[in-house]
């Protein structure tokens, strides 16, 4: 147990380590050269000179990753050369909560539609319930999400004026305002989602109920709804955990055109803005952010394992 | 051991038997090519049934609605929509199918050198591949981008080198599998050279899973490809991209919703049908995977 969780701990460092390398390796990677963009245009070779030994410029490469390393860690991400905003604010304590609170809705929005529709699938085959799952699975997984967006905000934004179109009022200031501005782009991101999820919980539940512990359940008298949703549901988590952890990187792509489409201030616009304005630094940082965000969400889906499946604990 | 089996087949039986006959089973798989198959003719054909150059602007016929002159209507830059969608469908296609072919290529090559060579190549080779899977593709193609700068082709080796990173990974897993298998050995012991090793006995064995997943890619990587040109980070104007084009149109979508119509109903059949057809290719040919009960 313990040496299976040092093995882990040491394998998510690595791989820390790997990904601050590369986002370090894309600073070095970006075109221009950064002494010049900060001094402009025009600078004498001694103030030059002065300026690439006090960025640590003239040290070798390793060096530099070494101090770069050691500010990020710190918190000290430096400062946006356009927004004089420090970055460490901009994108942790401003773009990061946006993303993850629209992040956060639409999966709830997809789980409340896609797992009903996925049981009502499983237990009704060939019924429109079935239909509709195939067809959200299909469909969902497949529309592009920058294209959805702007029919939502067309049909409900300006043509029945039900709800905001653009704008983003946080959630933790004003909650029903934040939740009122949230809804289309979490729609628009959750239909990615909804399909996925129907369709998994059909075939895992189609599955799950073909085992003899349910037809046990059933030889008990249990009710219906009670073999469905306790016995068959809990082992259909599993599967529905790990497809939700994998498609994460789906999750992050949509969340990038649903920001752009609907203004949402997140780490997705933070990124495409910065790559506009050639901001590298500030790239930088949401690609170190992503990266880490990714490894977290991975380490916390093989933890949720063990709390949905009492068999592995004991391992 | 195929010289034995061709004594009673006829040449390329063989090969409809393995590949043809699973795939023509998959119905929706079928549905899927079909639509596909329209795609292609239209990117094919392009230059004779478009109606009109897809770059010309033509400011006095702006933001005009489906015509005789223009059946699709036109943009706010007057430019044909039909000829645009029918150019959009060429690039879409080519850089959807290119990229992947490259990512393919590569992610292959590290695949095999580091299953095959082991030790601290591997180790060295499969370190970078993680790196590359650590970041999600939409990310990693935007960091390519900046770094490569705008562009067509750039989006190209953008998107490829973010696919690089699953097919190494699964070519290596496969490579590690058939690699001890008694076959292998006994080609080894007989003298086979380690290139033909590979092109004849390993390949074959490990390509049917990375075609599937090649397959699969294809329609991720045209999402991906638009959605780049949408965000104004992909490919440039005023070369004809359904991407570009539904960004465009956003402006005018009460006024004009044909701009963003045209390309975005086009792609997202065109993905659609992409699924479809990957979805068949995966249960046709994938074993580890079984289509839903």
């Amino acid at each position: 147990m313990f040496q299976a969780a040092s093995a882990k701990l040491a394998q998510t460092l690595l791989v820390l380590l790997i990904v601050s390398a590369a986002s370090f390796a894309f600073l070095k990677l970006a075109p221009g050269d950064p002494v010049s963009i900060m001094l402009g245009s025009d600078y004498s070779k001694s103030s030059y000179d002065q300026l690439t030994h006090e960025l640590g410029l003239d040290q070798p490469v390793v060096f530099q990753y070494g101090n770069w390393l050691a500010d990020f860690v710190r918190g000290d991400w430096g400062t946006s050369y356009i927004t004089n905003q420090n970055i460490f604010e901009l994108a942790v304590l401003q773009a990061l909560p946006v993303t993850l609170t629209l992040a956060a809705l639409s999966l709830l929005i997809a789980l409340v539609i896609g797992i009903p529709t996925g049981v009502m699938a499983a237990l009704y085959r060939n019924s429109w319930a079935d239909v509709l799952a195939t067809t959200l699975a299909i469909g969902g997984n497949a529309f592009p999400s920058f294209y959805l967006g702007i029919l939502l905000i067309w049909l409900f934004g300006v043509d029945l004026g039900w709800f905001p179109v653009l704008g983003f009022v946080a959630p933790w200031e004003d909650f029903w305002q934040g939740l009122w501005h949230l809804t289309l782009p979490a729609v628009t991101l959750g239909a990615w989602y909804v399909g996925l999820i129907a369709r998994i919980t059909r075939s895992s539940l189609l599955e799950v109920l073909g085992q003899p512990y349910i037809l046990a359940a059933k030889a008990r008298g249990e009710p219906g709804w009670r073999v469905v949703w306790v016995h068959g549901m809990r082992n259909v988590l599993m599967p529905l955990v790990t497809v939700i952890g994998l498609q994460l990187g789906g999750m992050l792509r949509g969340a990038v055109m649903t920001e752009v489409v609907f203004a949402l201030p997140g780490l997705g616009m933070m990124v495409t803005t910065a790559v506009l304005n050639r901001e590298y630094i500030v790239v930088q940082a949401g690609i170190m952010l992503t990266g880490l965000l990714f490894v977290a969400v991975n380490l916390a889906v093989d933890q949720t394992y063990q709390l949905l499946d009492p068999r592995l604990r004991r391992r | 051991m195929s010289d034995a089996l061709n004594i009673t087949a006829p040449p390329g039986s063989q090969w409809k038997r393995r590949f043809l006959q699973p795939l023509l089973r998959q119905r929706s798989a079928m549905v899927g090519l079909a639509i596909i198959a329209v795609y292609i003719f239209a990117a094919v054909f392009a230059p004779w049934l478009a109606t009109h150059d897809p770059a010309a602007q033509d400011l006095m016929a702006s933001l005009q609605g489906p015509s005789a002159a223009h059946w699709l209507g036109t943009d706010s830059y007057g430019q044909d929509l039909y000829s645009r969608l029918l150019y959009g469908a060429q690039l879409a296609l080519i850089i959807g199918f290119a990229s992947v072919a490259l990512g393919l290529v590569v992610g292959v090559a590290i695949g095999l050198a580091a299953g095959l060579m082991g030790g601290r190549t591997e180790w060295v080779l499969m370190r970078i591949v993680d790196g590359l899977l650590a970041f999600p593709e939409l990310i990693l193609a935007m960091a390519f981008m900046a770094v490569l700068g705008l562009g067509t082709e750039n989006v190209v080796y953008a998107l490829a080198l973010s696919f690089v990173g699953p097919f190494a990974r699964m070519t290596r897993g496969d490579v590690l599998q058939v690699k001890n298998q008694p076959y292998i050995e006994a080609a080894r012991l007989m003298g086979v050279s380690t290139a033909a090793i590979i092109w004849r006995h390993v390949l074959p064995n490990v390509v049917s899973p990375i075609l599937v997943q090649a397959g699969m890619r294809v329609s991720i990587a045209i999402l991906l490809e638009s959605g780049l040109s949408f965000l104004g980070i992909g490919v440039v104007p005023p070369t004809p991209d359904w991407g570009l084009m539904i960004a465009e149109g956003r402006a005018f979508i009460t006024m004009a919703p044909w701009i963003s119509g045209v390309p975005g109903v086009a792609l997202a059949i065109l993905l659609v049908a992409l699924n479809l057809l990957g979805d068949g290719l995966r249960d046709a040919f994938d074993p580890t995977t079984q289509k839903d009960a």
